[in-house]
Parts: C-alpha cells; structure tokens; sequence
C-alpha cells in the first residue's frame, strides 16, 4: 500500500460516511435537538434567575456537549458491523488505523462541528457572556474532538454486543472527564476575564495525542468486536 | 526461560503453584493483617491534633496505595494477554479488576469516616477524593465490560484494551483533577499537613501496606483459581480433582 493510494481510500471512506449522514438530514439535526432540549432542562431545574444560568452556563454546556456526544458515538459503527461492510474493512489491505480515523473524522464533522458552530446560540439562551463566547466555541471545536476519538473507542470494544448502550457511557465517562475539565474552564478562565489560551493550547495538546493513541484502540477493538 | 514461560500458560501447573503458594502466604497475610492492626490501633501514640481518630489511616492508606497498584497489575496483565495471547495472564486480568475495585471501595469509605471528625465533613470534591473515585468507574467499567461478552476470550481482550486505555489516562486524570482543584478551590484543608510522619508510626504503616500487598496477592490468586476451574470444568484433570474432593 502506498501512502497514496492509502490516503484516497480513506478520504472515500470519509466520503461515504458524510453521504451517508447527509442523506439523513433528521438525524443530522437530533443532536442540536437533543442540545437544545436538555438546555432547557436546567433553567426548568435550577429556576429561570439569569444570574444563577449565566454562572452555571459554562458547565451546563459542556456536560450537555459531553452527553451529546456519548449518545451519538455508540452509532459510530453499529449500522457498517450489521450490514457486513466492517468486517470488509477489515480484511482490506489498507492500515485499519487510518480507516479508523476517517469513521471518527465523519462522526465530529457531523455532530462536533455542528454543536460547536451552533453553541453560541444556546450560550445565549443560557445568558452567558458574549465575552465568552469564542472561548466557549473554540473549546467546543477541539473539545468534541477528542470526545469523538475517545467515544471511538468505547463504540469499537460495544459495538458486537447486544446491551451496548449503557455499557458505553460507564467505559468512555471517565476518560471524558479531563475534556470537560479543561473545556468548561476555558469558557470559566474567559468569563473572568482571563485568558482562554492556556486551556485551548491543553485540549490540543489532548487531541493531538488521542489522534495518536485512539485509532489504534479502535482497530484493536474493532478486531474484536468483528469476532463477536 | 521458554519453559517457564510455557508453564505459566498451563492451568493445571499454575492452579498447583497457586495452591502451594496460598498454602504458607495465606496464614502469614492473616497475622500480618492481625499483628499489624493491633500495633496500629494500640501500640502507637495518639496524633497530637487529631487524637485516636487518625489511626484509621492503617487501613486507609494501606487499601488507597495497593488500589492504585492494582489498576497497573491488571494493566500489565492486560497488556500481556494480548501481545503474548497467554491465558493466564487474562484470568489475572480479570481477577484484579474486582479486587482493585474493593480496595477502592475501602479506600474511599474510611477516607469518609476519617473526614467525618477531622474535617467536619463526610465527602469534600478534593483532587485525591475525586480521582479515586473515577479509579473506582475504571475498574467497575472493566467489570461491566467482561460480563457484557458471552465469549470470554474475546472479554479479556476487550478488557485489556480498555484497561491499557485507562493506563495512558490515570495520569492525565489526575493532573487534570488535581488542576481543577486548585483552580476552583482555594486551598482550606492541608492533606499533608504534617509532611513528615514520625517513625513510631510510620513503621506500623508500612508494615500494614506490606499486609495489604499480600492480601491483594492472596485475593487475586484465590480468584484466579476459581476463574481456572471455571474456564477447564470440563477438562479431565478438573473432573479428576473434583473426584477426589468429592471422595475424599
């Protein structure tokens, strides 16, 4: 295989799992759907004060960020293990590391980037400061990518089992735990008027390793989960 | 060494070991265990703040530090099933997960009790206290994933995988716990306020972390005996065995 011909069979890869989302454009939308909903829920739960929200908004949006994507991740694989194509990719020549990336390069494209371009949006129902909006996107943006090569990782060793659902949100929680650390205090360090830079630069850094780390995960995982 | 390594892939031969082994280490951990918790509990001076209420560190710290130990035990274990795909060192695997997850139960209720007096609070949302706790859904997530396969094999390699994962996490996990901590708290309870800890009790404590090692090793071998027996039920050296037992 040459690096070529490797990287045209993933970018088809990724191709064909962007075709195939956009050709759902419903349930493209349910996560900013499901986004919105739980938003609601807090002022509903904590009470409409604008104060309260606007301190609790970083941290509400991240955690619903978090749980958008816990739920959207165990469908990552699901649909390509039932129809056969998985085990396809499986026995092809191409490195699984590489097609493992492009299936978790299609997942953030359609729900991470997504939610980032659009949280401004809820941030605003929440009345959190406009200050702290960019810190809350860009945080977003690199953020639910890391979530998306982490939750890769819980979809690939559930995806061969019957009761995958729940079981994925107790493996993949912990690990998402740091992402929100940092995530919610970039928004937090912006909305006192410190700088989001330190924050962005570690969830970088937290990206830059799970792309490194993850997919091979993921193949393994994928490995076994074909054998199921 | 090729022999060695052949053995350790041999149930019959590590189920003998292990019963030798337990023979002489099990009633050494007891009096360990015993022998330690009297030295701690009457033979040491109360703390000079904190009165006899400290003395619940004997087994707090003894179960927090073999915990933390376990997850790499099960790691290594993890990591040796699959590159070298041994058997035995996937029923290891799977016998630490439990345990560990105990110890870090223990850990984490007597840190309650201790708190309970000294810091007049049952749980705080300290660094240490939160990643123990996100220790305790390490270990429960490999338990829940090894009893979600139906094929055990393909269970342990699942494991293995996640519990790797977990390793390159803990420490990220805690830097970034221990960070968040010290950004959205100032620092009201020192842990270590003391830094050094006097020698008439320092010696009990190890001794009792020493107990708990061998607990932790008595525990994982009785389990992995039984995971043994479980896995080779129908093989004739287990049927032989339960022959005797049941004449005998």
């Amino acid at each position: 295989m040459t690096p070529a011909a490797t990287a045209t069979f993933c970018l088809r890869l990724l191709r064909r799992q962007l075709v195939l989302g956009l050709r759902r454009p419903v349930e493209l939308g349910n996560p900013l759907l499901f986004f919105a909903m739980v938003v609601a829920l807090f002022p509903l739960g904590l009470g409409p004060a604008p104060d309260t929200l606007a301190a609790f908004a970083p941290g509400i949006l991240w955690i619903v960020a978090l749980l958008s994507n816990l739920l959207t991740s165990d469908a990552v694989f699901r649909s390509d293990l039932e129809d056969g194509s998985l085990e396809q990719l499986l026995l092809a020549p191409q490195p699984l590391y590489f097609s493992a990336l492009a299936y978790v390069l299609a997942h953030w494209l359609l729900t991470g980037l997504l939610l980032g371009l659009a949280s401004p949006l809820f941030a605003l129902m929440l009345g959190l400061a406009p200050a702290a909006i960019p810190a809350l996107a860009a945080s977003l943006l690199l953020g639910t990518a890391v979530l998306s090569l982490i939750g890769g990782i819980g979809a690939a060793l559930t995806v061969g089992l019957k009761r995958g659902g729940m079981l994925i949100s107790l493996l993949i929680l912990p690990f998402y735990m740091p992402v929100l650390i940092f995530g919610s205090g970039a928004v937090q360090a912006a909305l006192n008027g410190n700088p989001a830079g330190p924050f962005l630069a570690i969830l970088g850094a937290l990206l830059c390793m799970s792309i490194a780390l993850a997919p091979m995960a993921i193949a393994a995982g994928l490995r076994i989960s074909v054998d199921t | 060494m090729w022999t060695l390594f052949h053995k350790f892939g041999s149930p019959p031969w590590l189920y003998r070991l292990s019963g030798s082994i337990l023979r002489w280490l099990l009633p050494i951990t007891l009096l360990a265990l015993i022998g330690g918790a009297i030295w701690g509990l009457l033979f040491t001076a109360p703390d000079f703040r904190q009165g006899n209420s400290y003395r619940i560190i004997y087994i707090h710290v003894p179960a927090a530090v073999v915990a933390l130990a376990g997850y790499y035990v099960m790691a290594i274990a993890g990591a040796v099933s699959l590159i070298w795909r041994m058997k035995m060192a996937d029923i290891a695997m799977r016998a630490c997960a439990p345990i560990g997850a105990a110890l870090t139960f223990v850990a984490l209720v007597t840190g309650s009790i201790w708190g309970k007096p000294t810091w007049g609070t049952w749980w705080v949302w300290d660094a240490r206290i939160t990643s123990m706790l996100i220790l305790l859904f390490l270990y429960l997530g490999v338990v829940a994933l090894y009893e979600a396969y139906e094929n055990k094999a393909l269970a342990a390699k699942a494991c293995a995988i996640l519990s790797l994962v977990g390793t390159v996490n803990i420490p990220i996990i805690y830097k970034s716990v221990d960070w968040w901590y010290s950004l959205h708290q100032p620092a009201s309870i020192k842990f270590t306020g003391g830094s050094t800890i006097d020698p008439s009790m320092l010696y009990p404590l190890l001794f009792m972390i020493t107990a708990f090692y061998c607990l932790f090793t008595c525990a994982l071998l009785l389990n992995m005996r039984v995971e043994i027996l479980q896995r080779e039920q129908r093989t004739a050296w287990v049927k032989a065995l339960a022959n005797k037992g049941a004449a005998g």
